[in-house]
């Protein structure tokens, strides 16, 4: 054992990646095995994601279908699994077709753009304890940042394609990211508030009780946000099918495409293991030390259920609509949020600055009842009053004969 | 209050979740069909056919093409014309079914298929070869000797079912061995009566405005001698 990680590296906390480089440095040099234990884990990561979006794929056709009562896919293989495969090979086999007017080398760029950030972002994610590949300090500031990144590539496939549908898409997509970012960020400003710290694993371990019961608002407003930033169905104007064909990737086709697909599903995934991390308590629960893994997928899954369910239960939202459910709607929620949070946190913390359990639970009781009365008091306001016009009921109706209304 | 709606919403959908799909799983499973579907594959039995070609003159579409030829063969139904060309152009076929009601002799019966798409228009053609080697599945359309028939083929098949309801969906066309032209019997002259009373087509007793002036020409029209053994129910019991 000729090499040694310091103490102060980000890698240090993950055990697998130590393992690895500790087995590795008894053959390579050091710098030569660094690089191959993270390789490795970069390797088991980029999988880990794209099969992720493979399997929820499957799993939103399926439930969909469900939900519709359908059956789905079913045909490939046993209750349909081997479908993300067929549709994979599918794409791979089409022809990869580039627009006369685009701009190659954007229009190429995209497809990776769409997928390097969700690759990014799994890097500081705890699936169980110790074993985020980088437990970074600025966690949740580095999920934010990096998250924004799709943004870009979404305003990159759309210009670069030449398509008015695709620059249409492009411009609603961008939009919507914009005006969620807002109340996003400050719903996770309560989360860091009460966990004191911005690393998620610190986060998970501030979680005597699950932050979806401490903070019922932020929780709200973070999955209506990031429902809105993965362009799923209540906010999915950017790729609205029956409006403008299919938004940003119009012009996709081909393995282009499927890279395209595989970052919205994964999106999905990433953000349901965020979700699960930051609000439900991620891989912590009985038997954590073994189970932890267990846990946060079950968590996920959870979160993954929710978001197919509300993509089955409502209708898409016209861009002005959006636009109000999130100045005038989420935002006044977040940042009353934040400041019970602050109030709470300021009055209730010890003198080492940390929140006992019995302090998230008085909180839990203010945050559920200023819940309902805020999503009650702001709905109200925001709600859009329907007068019915008193008509005059319509006198000596002949019946089969239309009647000409004077007025 | 706001809000409320859209949890009622995801209730509504987790209903439906718990649902048993609709899907019928088409190759391996069929959705009932109705006894008088009207479907491809149509039944011709060339031993009743006697090459009138009424079936040809009544197609709105005029897809029937046939060409006879005189023959000297002496069936049980008498004399016939022997059929050279019997072609149904089915690409064109909007299955009215009035080809069927044309036949005076119960030859050709609407068939029950409906997967017999081709890859080329001249293979929508069906001929008298395959007419002859297609295998018969009747339809009841327009035939009602078949409906009422609720055993095995060839057995009870004259014999009404219990009720009026059940006795449309006992005859399944699918669900025997192709049916034989002695099997699929004849329609009964009462119920030709019964169904031109009510497309009154017929001066009768149910129409005694129209002949006014031959008083006794109701009974004489409605009364055709010996053809079946059946009582007319439509006259019968009115003086």
């Amino acid at each position: 054992m000729n090499c040694q990680l310091a103490p102060d590296n980000i890698l240090y906390g993950n055990g697998l990646y130590r393992l690895l480089y500790d087995a590795a440095g008894t053959l390579l040099p050091c710098w030569l095995a660094y690089l191959a234990a993270g390789l490795v884990i970069i390797f088991i990561l980029v999988n880990g994601v794209l099969l992720g979006a493979a399997v929820i794929t499957w799993t939103e056709r399926r439930l969909l279908g469900r939900f519709q009562n359908r059956v789905g896919p079913n045909r490939w293989g046993p209750f349909g699994l081997l479908q993300p495969i067929a549709d994979l090979f599918k794409l791979l086999t089409k022809e990869d077709l580039t627009p006369a007017g685009a701009d190659r080398i954007v229009f190429a760029l995209v497809p990776i753009a769409m997928v390097a950030p969700l690759i990014l972002m799994t890097a500081v994610i705890p699936f169980a304890q110790n074993t985020a590949l980088a437990s970074l300090n600025v966690g949740v500031l580095y999920l934010l940042a990096i998250s924004s990144v799709t943004t870009i590539a979404i305003f990159m496939a759309g210009w670069s394609s030449n398509n008015r549908y695709a620059m249409f898409g492009a411009a609603r997509a961008v939009a919507v990211l914009i005006s969620y970012e807002v109340p996003v960020v400050l719903s996770l400003l309560g989360v860091v508030m009460v966990a004191g710290s911005m690393s998620l694993g610190q986060v998970v371990e501030a979680q005597a009780l699950p932050f979806l019961l401490v903070q019922p608002l932020a929780f709200f407003v973070f999955l209506a946000g990031m429902s809105a930033e993965l362009n799923r169905t209540p906010f999915d104007v950017a790729e609205a099918e029956s409006e403008i064909i299919a938004g940003y990737h119009t012009e996709y086709s081909g393995i282009k495409f499927a890279l395209i697909q595989a970052a919205e599903f994964g999106g999905v995934v990433v953000v349901s293991a965020i979700v699960a991390t930051l609000f439900l308590g991620g891989w912590s629960g009985p038997l954590s030390e073994y189970l932890g893994w267990l846990w946060f997928l079950l968590k996920t899954g959870v979160v993954v259920f929710l978001f197919i369910w509300i993509r089955a239960t409502y209708p898409r939202l016209r861009i002005d609509q959006i636009m109000a459910f999130s100045w005038k709607f989420l935002l006044p929620l977040s940042l009353i949020n934040l400041l019970a949070v602050s109030l709470e946190v300021f009055f209730l913390r010890g003198e080492t600055g940390q929140l006992t359990a019995t302090d998230l639970g008085i909180m839990t009781g203010i945050n559920l009842v200023l819940a309902v009365a805020a999503i009650a008091f702001f709905g109200n306001l925001i709600r859009r009053r329907v007068k019915f016009e008193t008509r005059r009921p319509a006198q000596n109706v002949v019946p089969g004969v239309s009647t000409i209304e004077v007025s | 209050m706001y809000g409320l709606a859209m949890v009622k919403g995801l209730l509504v959908t987790l209903k439906n979740l718990t649902r048993k799909p609709f899907t019928i799983q088409y190759p391996e499973e069929r959705a009932e069909q109705h006894p008088r579907f009207r479907g491809e594959e149509f039944v011709w039995y060339e031993e009743r056919c006697t090459g009138c070609a009424s079936c040809a003159k009544y197609c709105p579409l005029g897809i029937i093409k046939i060409v006879t030829s005189p023959s000297e063969t002496a069936l049980p139904q008498g004399d016939k014309y022997r059929l050279e060309v019997f072609d149904i152009e089915l690409q064109r076929c909007m299955f009215c079914g009035l080809c069927v009601e044309a036949c005076p002799y119960d030859a050709l019966f609407m068939g029950s298929g409906f997967e017999q798409g081709q890859y080329s228009r001249q293979d929508m053609v069906i001929t008298i070869d395959q007419l002859r080697q297609a295998e018969k599945h009747p339809s009841t359309w327009f035939r009602p000797q078949l409906e009422g028939y609720a055993g095995e083929p060839g057995e009870s098949r004259r014999q009404p079912a219990a009720t009026e309801g059940e006795s449309r969906l006992t005859y399944n066309p699918r669900g025997g061995p192709p049916l034989g032209w002695r099997e699929v019997g004849r329609e009964s002259w009462r119920w030709h009566r019964r169904e031109k009373a009510g497309m009154r087509l017929e001066t009768g007793p149910t129409a005694p405005q129209q002949t006014p002036a031959t008083g006794a020409g109701g009974e004489t029209a409605g009364e055709v001698p010996g053809k079946d053994d059946t009582i007319d129910d439509m006259t019968a019991g009115k003086p």
